[in-house]
């Protein structure tokens, strides 16, 4: 029997930093909870991660980085959403980001942040609930 | 479609009983709108009438299609999304506008997946004459998704010439890309045992070019010399790439265009899409009567109740029967 469908999810890294396993480890926990994920692989800008969640149609948005330029390439990110027309889909982020940044990344728009030691579950939790609002909201 | 209704979030929704959201969708798809692509191959894949409806629009406003469709299998580690990335590139630097749907295996426990392919096309993420689709298998063993036929159907209506379909790197019996693409190329690589593999498969008579991956590294040409008679046996091309650094890749694709010329001349071209439209449409009175038969056991008529497993053949006899006299 075909499991009922949970959504789409892009996972992509912006900026210049190597460091994906964190991206890898999120994905796979997604997918093991039953969404689809699309990586895009490291070093990807603004633009080609918004042409990659048009194109795949996703659901959600999860960034991570780890190089510091979260003030600088998340609200990018954002406006490239918004730009192809995906300004409603929920975005959330991961990676080395201090507390102090976090209330200001939120109230642009960025839905959750998850720093280093949140557990798995909290963030597929996130990743669901975000969907779930997304696809009521859309009519889905 | 304007591109302000393009853009508005709301517009692209599906929340109107009339019909227009799908009409709506079917325009933008011929408009080439990437956001209307997207939505449209993602109702394909969820299925029911509004996909139904959708591809109906579609074949109507556009029949008949010369587009090729290319199938790229292989086993896994092939090298085959590298080498499509590679393809793509070379169509587009001939003019071509490219549609690219990347098959990977969903997983039979959670039903999720990773879908990694992009990771090899992302150089070509903005270019508005490339659109790329990821797939997950969704439980179906072909190597492919139910909705990959109707996916590159939906390229095609947006102008893609050729849409390439990349399989789930394939195991020892998974054709279906044979039957759904005009032409199909079965990528090996050194390494890989694939000399035998092939040969167990049976896509050594099924796909129609052999291409050697990989043409770089050392092993590549004892493959070569391995598969030639094989491949003069069957009159079939054998070309060696390499998707690393891009040798050989030029040749290919004029190999794919003259097969695909002579297959179109010869009229082949049509008695195979035929073969294929009857094959899908065999393949959907299957699962149709797949789910009436459930249906019937599920609702358990007497006939059928202690029957012991033994007479599975009568029961299976008896369920048809039944199916044929509810038609």
């Amino acid at each position: 029997m075909q499991p009922v469908r949970k959504g789409r999810i892009l996972i992509g890294k912006p900026g210049l930093d190597g460091h994906d396993r964190g991206a890898k480890v999120v994905a796979r926990a997604l997918s093991d909870a039953g969404f689809e994920v699309i990586y895009t692989g490291i070093r990807r800008t603004p633009e080609e991660i918004a042409a990659a969640a048009v194109q795949e149609d996703v659901d959600a948005v999860g960034i991570s980085l780890l190089s510091g330029a979260h003030n600088v390439l998340f609200p990018a990110v954002l406006k490239a959403l918004a730009a192809v027309g995906l300004g409603s889909v929920p975005v959330l982020g991961g990676g080395v980001i201090p507390d102090e940044d976090i209330p200001g990344l939120k109230a642009l728009g960025i839905r959750e942040i998850f720093t280093p030691g949140t557990p798995l579950s909290a963030v597929t939790e996130a990743f669901e609930r975000a969907v779930t609002e997304y696809r009521q909201s859309e009519g889905r | 479609m304007s591109a302000s209704s393009e853009n508005s979030p709301r517009s692209l929704s599906g929340d109107d009983a009339d019909g227009s959201f799908i009409r709506r969708i079917a325009e933008g798809v011929a408009a080439r709108s990437p956001r209307a692509i997207g939505r449209a191959i993602t109702i394909v894949e969820e299925g029911g009438p509004q996909a139904d409806q959708l591809l109906t629009i579609l074949d109507e406003a556009a029949p008949a299609s010369d587009a090729l469709t290319l199938g790229i299998t292989g086993t896994g580690g092939a090298g085959k999304s590298t080498l499509a990335g590679r393809l793509v590139s070379c169509f587009r630097s001939a003019g071509h506008r490219v549609g690219l749907i990347a098959v990977d295996p969903s997983s039979p426990i959670s039903g999720g997946a990773v879908l990694g392919d992009r990771i090899r096309m992302m150089r070509h993420a903005c270019d508005p004459d490339v659109v790329i689709r990821s797939m997950a298998s969704r439980g179906r063993l072909g190597g492919l998704s139910a909705a990959t036929a109707s996916a590159a159907r939906i390229m095609k209506a947006a102008g893609c010439h050729p849409v390439l379909i990349e399989t789930v790197g394939v195991g020892q019996a998974e054709f279906d890309i044979v039957r759904l693409a005009d032409l199909t190329m079965l990528v090996m690589a050194p390494g890989l045992g694939d000399d035998i593999q092939a040969m167990k498969a049976g896509l050594l008579e099924l796909t129609d070019m052999l291409v050697v991956n990989k043409g770089d590294l050392a092993g590549a040409d004892i493959l070569m010399r391995e598969m030639e008679p094989i491949a003069h046996d069957r009159g079939k091309p054998l070309l060696k790439v390499s998707a690393k650094d891009g040798s050989g890749v030029d040749d290919l694709v004029r190999e794919v265009f003259s097969l695909f010329r002579g297959m179109a001349e010869s009229g082949r071209l049509e008695a195979r899409r035929q073969r294929s439209s009857d094959a899908e449409a065999l393949d959907w009175a299957l699962e149709m009567a797949r789910e009436e038969l459930s249906q019937l056991l599920e609702n358990q008529p007497d006939e059928l109740k202690n029957c012991s497993p033994k007479k599975r053949a009568e029961a299976a006899l008896f369920l048809l029967k039944t199916l044929k006299a509810t038609m």
